[in-house]
């Protein structure tokens, strides 16, 4: 077996610690234990990889789901995925849901006094192009309001999940919008202490895919763990 | 200077929206070789309560001890419709259940064979970032030279081998505890 080499650890400070108490959830779901640090295996940097049958063209497209257009503010979300060694991560499944323009999820859960929208569902996914690039067509999601303390306000954001070439680069995250007042108030964006790495969460207004008459365009570009470029000696 | 990866954060509570279409509790299946094995178990909280909103992702090599990936370069065979890939939600009192196969044992970082086991991602509103951990055999007689299980202290590695369910005797029982004197095993990145 040729030696390998495992990903990169996160640089410090860049990654959210797992209890962070003004998070309230964290508080009963962090673990108390020090987590055990595992060189990485044949199973860690091997991972599931989807191709293109498993994923339909048309899903990058929020707004062409159902009968009519949803309501709320076309965007076109667009970016880039490489690794930390800047090399693209082509072919990889991103995977993208939100709340509707009013601030409200698809969800059952989702008891927020905002209107349901029947023409969104707010679910998406692709696969990045040759080069790494993603893009998908949405609505703009609203805020909403959250239970973690009072008078709490969750920023507009779009989960992403993404899995890379790896177990080992495996990543969930959220995107902001520039300017949102809410952002120095989210306990959720806070977590993480670096300020230059939570900032990377928010997009940024991107003139080359903003449609003229039609949507703005957002662009938010992601990097998943890295390869170590030094193999393990045996 | 390398780039640095992207801030995690949580799943949050709606993941389903976006992540149901991938769904998959049973990697066993026609034409399939390996042992089957139903894992079952609930992930709980620090007060004990089921987590009912938690997802739970598994990869595993075949019966051969094979992952199909390219980076897997042992002389072994895939099986084209084993992906080893699973996504599982829990219920609403905590409780998954996965069927499969025994994966073959793959080699460590020492050349040595690892004992057989599957990785898992946690993830859960509440969760910043996912918590990794391993679902190994019980009875494997190469547990005790493992290679990941020798990292952990000798009291708490009984969190990552399952135990043979007491209510069906055809399934492993194996639980997330996420606090607690039980706490599982979590490993770094």
């Amino acid at each position: 077996m040729a030696k390998l080499a495992g990903y990169r650890r996160p640089y410090p400070g860049t990654q959210p610690n797992h209890l962070h108490p003004p998070y309230v959830s964290s508080i009963k779901r962090a673990p108390s234990k020090p987590l055990i640090c595992l060189p990485h295996t044949l199973s860690e940097v091997t991972g599931p990889l989807f191709d293109a049958s498993l994923v339909d063209l048309k899903a990058c497209d929020l707004t062409r789901q159902h009968k009519g257009e949803p309501l709320g503010e076309r965007i076109t979300v667009t970016g880039r995925v490489i690794d930390e060694n800047g090399r693209p991560v082509r072919n990889t499944l991103v995977e993208i849901w939100q709340a509707n323009a009013a601030g409200r999820y698809h969800h059952k859960v989702d008891q927020h006094n905002a209107p349901l929208d029947p023409n969104f569902t707010g679910c998406g996914r692709t696969l990045t192009d040759g080069q790494g690039h993603y893009r998908f067509l949405t609505i703009r999601p609203g805020e909403y309001p959250w239970r973690n303390h009072y008078n709490a306000w969750r920023p507009a954001h779009i989960h992403f999940s993404l899995f890379g070439p790896a177990f080992a680069t495996r990543l969930v995250t959220q995107m902001y919008f520039p300017g949102d007042p809410l952002l120095p108030y989210d306990p959720i964006f806070n977590s993480t202490g670096d300020e230059k790495a939570r900032n990377r969460l928010i997009s940024v207004l991107d003139w080359e895919t903003t449609v003229p008459d039609e949507s703005l365009g957002y662009k938010f570009d992601i990097v998943l763990n890295g390869r170590e470029s030094t193999p393990w000696e045996e | 200077m390398s780039l640095q990866a992207t801030t995690s954060q949580t799943v949050g509570p709606y993941f389903r929206i976006g992540m149901t279409w991938l769904f998959k509790d049973d990697l066993s299946g026609p034409g399939i070789t390996g042992e089957r094995v139903v894992i079952t178990g609930k992930v709980l909280d620090a007060d004990g309560h089921g987590v009912s909103d938690a997802l739970l992702e598994f990869w595993q090599a075949n019966a051969q001890g094979k992952y199909a990936h390219p980076d897997d370069t042992q002389q072994k065979s895939v099986e084209p419709r084993f992906t080893g890939f699973g996504r599982v939600p829990t219920g609403e009192d905590g409780s998954f259940r996965l069927t499969t196969i025994k994966p073959g044992s793959v080699p460590g970082p020492d050349g040595k064979p690892q004992a057989p086991h599957i990785v898992v991602s946690v993830f859960m509103r509440g969760l910043l970032r996912r918590l990794i951990t391993r679902v190994y055999f019980p009875g494997e007689p190469t547990n005790a030279s493992d290679f990941a299980l020798g990292l952990v202290e000798p009291a708490r590695r009984g969190t990552l081998i399952a135990k043979k369910s007491t209510q069906d005797n055809l399934a492993l029982e194996w639980n997330v505890v996420l606090q607690s004197a039980e706490e599982t095993v979590f490993f770094d990145c």
